[in-house]
């Protein structure tokens, strides 16, 4: 039981800080268009997180609240790429096609998880996040494929972005101990570079040759950049702790 | 040329009206007959330009409204209350979307529009130039702001130009929605901690005279309220409206366990509604004059967005001109 809410962390936590993030496009958008997708993108992903959470907290004895406001970033199980500061907006196109390519290949898989609600919260996931994926390689295509700078921005937002993208696909314990229930993360790995490529190509954009970065979000280890971010979102639930809202 | 709307609303008595060298008289008995005008029926220009200024002033308050809420969507206190805010913050998005689609049926372009209240010539509703400082004023907004938005948009539902009256119909369903999630934020905080309740009483002493001014000036000091109303673009004067706001407001603030923060406020059995102190218009023209505490912060933002996003608009732009250039290769390839 443990390792299973351990494991409706990883995926919770993805998505809750995730949506975080989108949440502070809201009103900087380059278009109010995009002001609605992001916002509608952030909203789809908080959904997930408060289904995982929820979920997670029953499993634990805490609800979704406690679990999103207090928690300290080191028992946070989110990875390194969904907390990277915002940006700019191709950061937003670049980080929404790689934790949306994985999560893609994540949600589709766990929909046949012999745990029947975590397969149900997969099943309502993976129809969202196919339209995140296409979302962002609109964007990644049409700046990519755009003028000069927006060519590269794009390549430089990919670059950014790459050194993170590895840990996503970690192989680790947990999953070993959750079997037939979790999914190995590093079997995502093929599929997810292969819709992720194919989305560069048409983009005009260089898969960069960047080594990546030790990660260590699964396991306590958070970015730097985690910690200010649950300073924001906490700040008001830990000024009155027992209240409702 | 009469749109195509139907026409039992557009027809006089005498059947179809016919388009006359200035247009002047098939307007006016649309409008007499309480009928729809559509974008390609003729209308006065002073119409036209009017709508398209309260059309369009009514699509920035959307935007610039985004604002003062979105400023709590990374601190909502709360995942059910994010994920309530969020929507509500697309919403008011979509609903400038709407708004601005309406003022281009006339003749305006959304570019233009945009480019005038980033240049701080729009007006936009002056009660987004205050501040947010606490999440109370989130449950404030919707219940006092959006409440007297709907005061002042149901009537326009049936406004004599069809495109702004069906945008109306759409925003004000959302709008509703709204207003009850603001009453409801105030109930959970004036029931909750003492902290809770003290909050929620501070945000309507905050906002409450600010979203009574919503309604505008007095009547005898509103130049453009008769034209309005004999255009039937506007159903009720400025103080009937605000009147109504405040018959509505007081029963609901009683539920709400709060007070209203007007010593005046009393009913008058007489008149069948309540009495009102008088508002501080001086604190109102100084906020419409660009003083507010919020003013410059708010075309700022929205300035800084629009520039920032510039690079993004163009890519899509060359991109959407390269694609179609090669299609058209392509086609000239196969033919």
């Amino acid at each position: 039981m443990a390792d299973m809410a351990e494991y409706l962390l990883w995926l919770g936590d993805d998505a809750l800080v995730s949506a975080q993030r989108l949440g502070e496009w809201i009103t900087n958008a380059p278009e109010l268009e995009e002001d609605v997708a992001l916002g509608n993108i952030g909203l789809d992903q908080l959904g997930q997180a408060r289904a995982l959470l929820s979920y997670a907290g029953e499993l634990l004895g805490r609800n979704e609240d406690e679990l999103a406001y207090f928690r300290d970033d080191v028992d946070f199980r989110c990875t390194h790429l969904v907390s990277l500061p915002r940006g700019d907006f191709a950061d937003a196109v670049v980080r929404l096609l790689l934790v949306g390519a994985y999560s893609e290949q994540l949600y589709a898989a766990l929909t046949t998880s012999a745990d029947e609600r975590l397969a149900g919260i997969a099943a309502k996931a993976i129809k969202e996040v196919r339209y995140h994926v296409e979302h962002a390689a609109g964007w990644a295509v049409r700046l990519g494929d755009g003028t000069d700078e927006s060519h590269r921005r794009m390549q430089d937002a990919l670059n950014r972005a790459w050194p993170y993208l590895d840990e996503l696909f970690d192989p680790h314990p947990l999953t070993d101990h959750l079997d037939g229930i979790a999914v190995d993360p590093a079997t995502l790995k093929e599929p997810a570079l292969q819709r992720i490529t194919a989305v560069l190509d048409e983009a005009t954009l260089t898969v960069p040759a960047t080594q990546r970065v030790a990660g260590g979000g699964r396991d306590g280890r958070p970015s730097e950049h985690l910690g200010p971010m649950l300073a924001v979102m906490q700040v008001l639930a830990r000024a009155h702790p027992g209240a409702s809202w | 040329m009469h749109g195509d709307h139907a026409p039992a609303t557009s027809a006089g008595p005498a059947g179809p009206a016919e388009p006359s060298a200035s247009g002047q008289s098939s307007f006016d008995r649309v409008i007499a007959g309480d009928g729809r005008i559509e974008p390609r029926d003729e209308m006065p220009d002073d119409y036209r330009k009017s709508l398209i200024r309260q059309i369009s002033q009514h699509a920035h308050s959307e935007i610039i409204g985004m604002q003062p809420e979105g400023n709590w969507i990374t601190r909502a206190p709360s995942l059910h209350r994010k994920a309530i805010l969020m929507a509500k913050v697309q919403d008011e998005a979509g609903h400038g979307l709407y708004l601005y689609s309406a003022a281009e049926t006339l003749g305006a372009s959304r570019e233009d529009m945009m480019q005038a209240l980033l240049a701080g010539k729009a007006r936009y509703s002056s009660i987004f130039n205050y501040p947010t400082p606490t999440w109370a004023d989130i449950g404030a907004i919707g219940w006092l702001v959006d409440g007297a938005a709907i005061c002042n948009q149901v009537p326009l539902c049936r406004a004599s130009y069809g495109p702004y009256a069906r945008a109306m119909i759409r925003i004000c369903k959302e709008e509703s929605f709204h207003q009850r999630q603001g009453f409801e934020i105030l109930l959970t905080l004036s029931r909750g901690t003492p902290a809770q309740h003290e909050l929620a009483q501070e945000a309507v002493n905050r906002w409450y005279a600010p979203s009574l001014m919503m309604f505008g000036p007095p009547d005898a000091d509103s130049p453009n309220s008769a034209k309005s109303m004999a255009w039937k673009i506007k159903r009720f004067s400025n103080d009937e409206l605000r009147q109504r706001f405040v018959d509505m407001l007081v029963p609901q603030a009683q539920a709400l366990g709060l007070t209203l923060p007007d010593p005046d406020l009393r009913w008058n059995a007489e008149r069948g509604h309540y009495d009102f102190g008088e508002l501080d218009w001086s604190e109102f023209k100084a906020v419409l004059a660009g003083q507010g505490q919020c003013n410059v912060q708010r075309v700022e933002h929205r300035r800084r967005a629009h520039t920032e996003g510039a690079w993004v608009r163009e890519a899509a732009m060359a991109h959407a001109a390269k694609k179609a250039a090669r299609q058209q290769q392509s086609a000239r390839g196969a033919a």
